[in-house]
């Protein structure tokens, strides 16, 4: 019984048919692809008016620094952002996936989504795959019951807590935050906690480096301040730039003219009756 | 030895002014020994669109495949080619659905987008784009490639200023790559034409 010769788009959830090959290739003694991961410190915090979330921007490559400046704070809902540690495949489909079902979900019961809601639909997933889909979670919005920091491991347990920290670097941030947190704190004291905390995460943790992004969440209304501190701007840039002595040499070259859009007006008056 | 260093790649793309660039060597190795010299890493989604791919070779021609076969139904549904970005999301999902059975190759996409500003994104070999205002490489030549580009790259360069740029960060690169190199292959995509070119480098 052979498949049809056509390669329909599937209708979504995983496709496991190069297993076999892979497994194979692995016994010949290749050793199988690292994927980017996203080393990390991620933090939360609750404070009077709601939740701030905060993530440096460093993804890696075993021991290379893959991207500089990567995005860590991922859009769930209106007021729900999540921020994503781990293999950075997972995060970016995991929270698209459920920020998906949260927006169909709006659309039926026309209400704000809620933390809860995004927590379950989070949790249920990463279960079902055992924790093979590495992707550890900070969750953070403020809904309707008041503001909400959960945060969620890859095998699908998740915690609810007044100050969360996640990644490589959760360890450097936790001591900045057990000995400088206390309920009830105001938006510029929170946002100043939460960049000391990413920021001893950079300077600490090898995983984690570059820019810190904050996100502001509160009742109506969020803040979503990227690249909020940089304190590792490249200082070395010559002036007057890299110039090549010898210039490359060139066997061939094919010009191929593209075809000019042309932007079409209606001139001219329109048609009697 | 790794998956990834059984054919030999190098790919980069870097971000000009309304332009871009792409770029790859041109081996084609089974392990230590060369098979070709001017095997096609870089293919044409559309005019405005490229995908490099490096990686296991069987796996590039066979994600092209599937991937001009996508963008041709989008043309036939919607009338009209795929935006760069689009493109990329389009890429990332095909790579993710085979999460635990992966696509043994990565992807560096570059396109121009609306009002001709240039697109550069990379993934890993599960789609996690990595999108970059300045440069992005990928292959087995890949160390060599961040540093050269990370020291030679500024912003705002002219097509012909892009093209030196790129080629000499390519060809010092794969110069210290035994897997990768055998000449380059360099596309650089302004508004109004394409140009492709072929560069003259050590054989060996």
């Amino acid at each position: 019984m052979t498949q049809s010769g056509v390669d329909v788009p599937p209708k979504g959830g995983f496709s496991f048919d190069l297993c076999k090959r892979n497994d194979m290739l692995i016994q010949k003694g290749l050793k199988a692809p690292s994927f980017l991961k996203t080393g990390t410190t991620i933090v939360g915090l609750i404070f009077k008016d709601g939740v701030i979330l905060g993530a440096d921007t460093r993804a890696t490559e075993g021991p290379i620094v893959a991207d500089k400046n990567c995005e860590k704070i991922h859009y769930m809902a209106p007021n729900i952002y999540c921020c994503g540690a781990g293999t950075a495949a997972d995060t970016e489909a995991v929270t698209d996936m459920v920020s998906s079902q949260l927006r169909l979900h709006r659309y039926q019961t026309g209400r704000d989504s809620r933390v809860i809601t995004a927590l379950t639909l989070l949790k249920k997933h990463l279960f079902s795959y055992q924790g093979h889909v590495s992707a550890a979670l900070v969750l953070g919005g403020v809904d309707i019951t008041g503001p909400h920091l959960h945060t969620i491991y890859p095998h699908g347990s998740t915690d609810t807590l007044p100050f969360a920290t996640m990644g490589s670097g959760s360890l450097a941030a936790m001591s900045v935050f057990e000995a400088k947190y206390k309920e009830g704190l105001t938006r510029d004291e929170g946002i100043k906690l939460v960049a000391e905390a990413i920021c001893s995460g950079i300077f600490n943790d090898l995983g984690s480096g570059s820019n810190v992004d904050i996100c502001v969440i509160t009742k109506g209304h969020k803040e979503y301040l990227r690249n909020y501190m940089e304190p590792n701007p490249r200082t070395y840039v010559s002036s007057k730039g890299y110039s090549f002595t010898k210039k490359t040499e060139v066997l061939r070259t094919k010009i191929t003219p593209l075809m000019e859009r042309v932007e079409i007006t209606e001139v001219g008056e329109a048609m009697e009756e | 030895m790794s998956i990834f260093e059984y054919n030999g790649s190098a790919v980069v793309a870097m971000v000009g002014k309304n332009c871009f660039a792409i770029a790859s060597d041109r081996r084609l190795g089974v392990q230590l020994q060369t098979i070709a010299t001017d095997f096609q890493r870089i293919s044409k989604i559309h005019d405005r669109v490229f995908i490099g791919l490096s990686g296991l070779a069987t796996d590039v021609q066979t994600l092209y495949q599937r991937l001009v076969f996508r963008h041709k139904l989008y043309q036939l549904r919607e009338e009209r080619d795929m935006k760069p970005e689009t493109f990329a999301s389009l890429v990332s999902a095909i790579l993710y659905e085979k999460r635990f059975g992966p696509y043994l190759c990565q992807p560096v996409i570059a396109g121009l987008g609306e009002d001709d500003k240039p697109f550069i994104c990379t993934m890993d070999s599960i789609g996690a784009k990595e999108l970059a205002k300045d440069f992005v490489v990928s292959g087995t030549a890949s160390e060599s490639l961040y540093g050269a580009c990370e020291a030679m790259y500024k912003p705002d360069m002219e097509a012909e200023e892009l093209f030196e740029t790129i080629s000499q960060a390519l060809l010092s690169s794969v110069d210290r790559d035994c897997l990768s190199g055998w000449g380059g292959h360099v596309y650089v995509v302004t508004p109004n034409e394409i140009k492709e070119r072929i560069l003259k480098g050590r054989m060996d």
